[in-house]
């Protein structure tokens, strides 16, 4: 690892003034202090932001606010995302372990990096931590890579399971700097790899996440988080889709979807969503729509079957949320 | 650096620590604290779980610095005097230990899940310890110590 110097701040005004280009904000540290002993990250300070005032978990203007430094764990008992949003508290439980959660924070999960071993591997080639070095991924070992929003420089996935339910739901972030609040929706806040693939959000030097904000939306109670994995527990998607879904008379009036494990960041399904406004909510609708999931795809050697995989888990997912089974 | 943390109880001290150690390498190098193990150092394992201020962590995670004026509990902060805790009882009698490497961590994790849910389900019991990574028993015996650990408490 290397030598870096430690800094524990108690206001939001003290960490901001000392963070800069080449400084981390430490939080968990469950992917900061991992990614450091690989020497993929090499921070020359590192911030601990621990004892700002960054937390809680309210209703507030018909938003579900979540504090930054809230621990996952937290977030996922918490009775009023249980009962608001229930796909939040099931995307975070499918999320890691116990003691990951009890100790990783939302805005370090939002941040989290990607789990590319090629990318951890401080060895090979990757142009996501070594801009310009190429993408072994592309030849290489892909299973568990992305098949949409990728280019021809990356193809890594995004790791989060929450990310997918909170873009599901147009979650907003609240970014904050010396310059002020501003805010960002989630799905805009992920940038696309394109031919930059270093920069994977929209955050500035030094700028912080302060806060979750998700707009209440009464339907969305009945909200599911399907994710697919090699073993049951404790693994990152193959597949995961984040369905909220809204029928009357057993018709689909409203629809939120949003997949992971399967692009470049997390990707809402709206073609798929306008599919299916308006049908009649059964498995022949659901299988009918999912469909476009995949429109624009670019499958890899070894992960061709994730677009399968992919449609089926968004039908297994629709079907749960309607109720249907 | 130095790092303030009571460590099972006691108020404990640690002097030229390293801003890049880990709470596991402070605890087991610098506070004279084996129990927690080091395997995997990325969280993957689990055999470094400690609680830090009432939750179970991976210690291997924890950057040293995070623990300051913390609390944090080790599995050697379980027993009281020689009487072993009813988890750790259940796992010799179980015959849940084998190598041993992965037995510390494990105590600690059925002993929060113990805490939490007096009577967890097996299912409760898996999840709660999918965590822990164990290469010697198979996992049967460990899910029948932590059932004879519930019925005990
Ligand atoms: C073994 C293992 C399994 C995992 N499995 C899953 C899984 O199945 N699903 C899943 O979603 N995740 C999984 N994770 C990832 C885990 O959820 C993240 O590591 C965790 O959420 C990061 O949060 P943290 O508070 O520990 O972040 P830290 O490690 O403290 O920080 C992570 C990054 O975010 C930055 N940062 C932190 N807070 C802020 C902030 N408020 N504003 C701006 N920048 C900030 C840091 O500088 C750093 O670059 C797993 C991790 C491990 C180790
Ligand atoms: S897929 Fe992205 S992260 Fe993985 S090696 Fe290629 S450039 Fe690096
Ligand atoms: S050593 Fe910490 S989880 Fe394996
Ligand atoms: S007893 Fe050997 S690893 Fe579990």
């Amino acid at each position: 690892m290397h030598a870096f110097d430690y800094a524990a701040a108690s206001t939001v005004r003290g960490a901001l003034d000392l963070a800069g280009p080449g400084s981390a904000f430490l939080a968990g540290g469950t992917t900061l202090v991992d990614l450091m002993k690989l020497d993929v990250l090499t921070p020359d300070r590192v911030i601990d932001v621990n004892a700002l005032p960054l937390k809680g978990i309210r209703l507030h203007d018909g938003a579900l606010r979540i504090g930054a430094l809230e621990r996952m764990s937290d977030v996922a008992a918490h009775p009023v995302v249980r009962s608001v949003h229930p796909v939040i508290s099931k995307a975070l439980l499918l999320s890691a372990s116990g003691q990951v959660r009890n100790m990783a924070s939302i805005g370090g999960n939002l941040m989290q990096r990607t789990r590319c071993d090629y990318f951890r591997d401080v060895t090979s080639a990757c142009n996501k931590r070594r801009p310009g070095s190429g993408c072994p991924a592309l030849t290489g070992v892909n299973r568990n890579h992305a098949v949409l929003g990728t280019s021809d420089s990356c193809v890594a996935t995004h790791a989060s399971d929450v990310a997918v339910a909170f873009v599901a739901l147009d979650a907003q972030v609240v970014l904050r700097s010396k310059d002020g609040d501003r805010v960002a929706p989630l799905e805009e806040f992920y940038r696309l790899p394109g031919s930059t693939p270093d920069r994977e959000n929209v955050l500035g030097p030094g700028e912080l996440i302060a806060e979750v904000v998700v707009p209440v939306l009464p339907w969305a109670r009945h909200s599911t988080y399907l994710k697919i994995r090699d073993r049951q527990s404790y693994e990152f998607a193959l597949t995961s889709v984040a369905a909220a879904v809204d029928v009357k008379r057993g018709v689909v009036q409203d629809v939120r979807l949003a997949a992971g494990g399967v692009a470049a960041k997390p990707w809402r399904l709206r073609a798929v969503e306008e599919a299916l406004k308006g049908g009649v909510a059964i498995e022949r609708t659901f299988a009918e729509a999912a469909e476009s999931a995949v429109d624009g795809a670019r499958p890899l050697a070894h992960n061709a079957f994730k677009t399968a995989l992919l449609k089926r888990t968004i039908v297994r997912a629709l079907l749960d949320a309607a109720g249907a089974r | 650096m130095r790092v303030n943390v009571t460590v099972n109880g006691e108020q404990r001290q640690a002097d030229d620590v390293w801003e890049g150690e880990s709470l596991l390498f402070m605890l087991r190098e610098r506070l004279g604290l084996p129990g927690s193990k080091n395997a995997c150092e990325q969280g993957e394992c689990g055999s470094c779980t400690v609680y830090l201020d009432n939750v179970p962590v991976c210690a291997c995670l924890v950057a040293a610095g995070q623990a300051q004026d913390r609390s944090v509990r080790t599995v050697e902060g379980l027993a009281e005097g020689d009487q072993l805790d009813p988890v750790q009882e259940a796992f010799v009698e179980a015959g849940a230990v084998q190598c041993g490497f992965c037995t510390p961590g494990l105590v600690v994790q059925a002993h929060d899940l113990l805490d939490r849910v007096p009577n967890p389900s097996d299912p409760e019991i898996r999840e709660a310890l999918a965590g822990n990574l164990c290469r010697c028993t198979g996992y049967e015996k460990i899910l029948d110590a932590v059932r004879l650990a519930a019925s005990r408490r």
